[in-house]
């Protein structure tokens, strides 16, 4: 049920921002910002504290997870791989490096954070 | 049906299933298995959905977005690599990137064929 709910919150983030903003492009930015979120949460929730056992299947599994997309991903490299290859492939290795930069930079950072308290 | 709304109700199925699927495969290796196969499994979806033309919100933003993941995909890589396992943290992605690209490849020439 909170997987579920947290689900829907996240999609429908997603499908705003991509109806305001109709581009591959955005599906990029939703799964870089989703991992820099994802990448502050996990450290927050398996090395800082003990929280609620609900945050993680609500924020992580659910918001989170709804928000970020795989198999948009997929789709739009195959659509721009029809029109433009070069770009097709940025887009690919592009997203991938961001988003393992996000994700590492929010662990990071929340790390050093928490250690400056 | 309104858009939102078919968004909502596909990831109110999508969200959960990719949970329990990710429960209920084991990873003795460390190996991220559950949530390979819920990006897989949805992008072969997402190229039937796509190729089929219809029920694009409900099916493809709502349930095909919210079984497959970005940010856990790369939480689980940078956990492998944090832990000195940068082997099984490269195969994560090829596996990942390689059988999603062809799993969606798969769906939707699937789906152009039983078209016609």
């Amino acid at each position: 049920m909170v997987v579920s709910a947290g689900g829907v919150i996240g999609a429908l983030a997603r499908y705003g921002a991509g109806t305001a903003w109709p581009s591959p492009w955005s599906t990029l930015v939703i799964n870089v910002v989703g991992c820099l979120a994802m990448g502050c949460l996990m450290v927050v929730v398996v090395e800082l504290r003990t929280p609620h056992p609900l945050v993680r299947p609500f924020l992580g599994i659910g918001v989170l997870g709804g928000f970020t997309t795989f198999s948009s991903y997929c789709a739009d490299f195959q659509r721009m791989l029809g029109e433009n290859v070069l770009l097709a492939f940025t887009y690919l290795l592009g997203t991938l490096a961001l988003a393992l930069m996000a994700v590492t930079a929010g662990a990071r950072v929340t790390r050093r954070l928490a250690g400056a308290r | 049906m309104n858009g939102a709304l078919q968004v909502a109700i596909g990831a109110a199925v999508g969200a959960p299933l990719r949970y329990l699927v990710d429960r209920a495969i084991p990873r003795p290796s460390g190996f991220p298995w559950g949530t390979v196969v819920v990006n897989v499994v949805g992008s072969l979806v997402l190229g039937v959905v796509v190729g089929w033309g219809d029920w694009l919100p409900l099916l493809g933003t709502g349930f095909c977005g919210a079984l497959t993941t970005y940010s856990t995909f790369s939480y689980e890589t940078l956990v492998l690599a944090e832990s000195g396992d940068r082997r099984r943290a490269f195969a994560t992605i090829a596996v990942s990137l390689i059988a999603g690209l062809a799993a969606f490849w798969c769906g939707l020439a699937g789906a152009h064929a039983v078209a016609g």
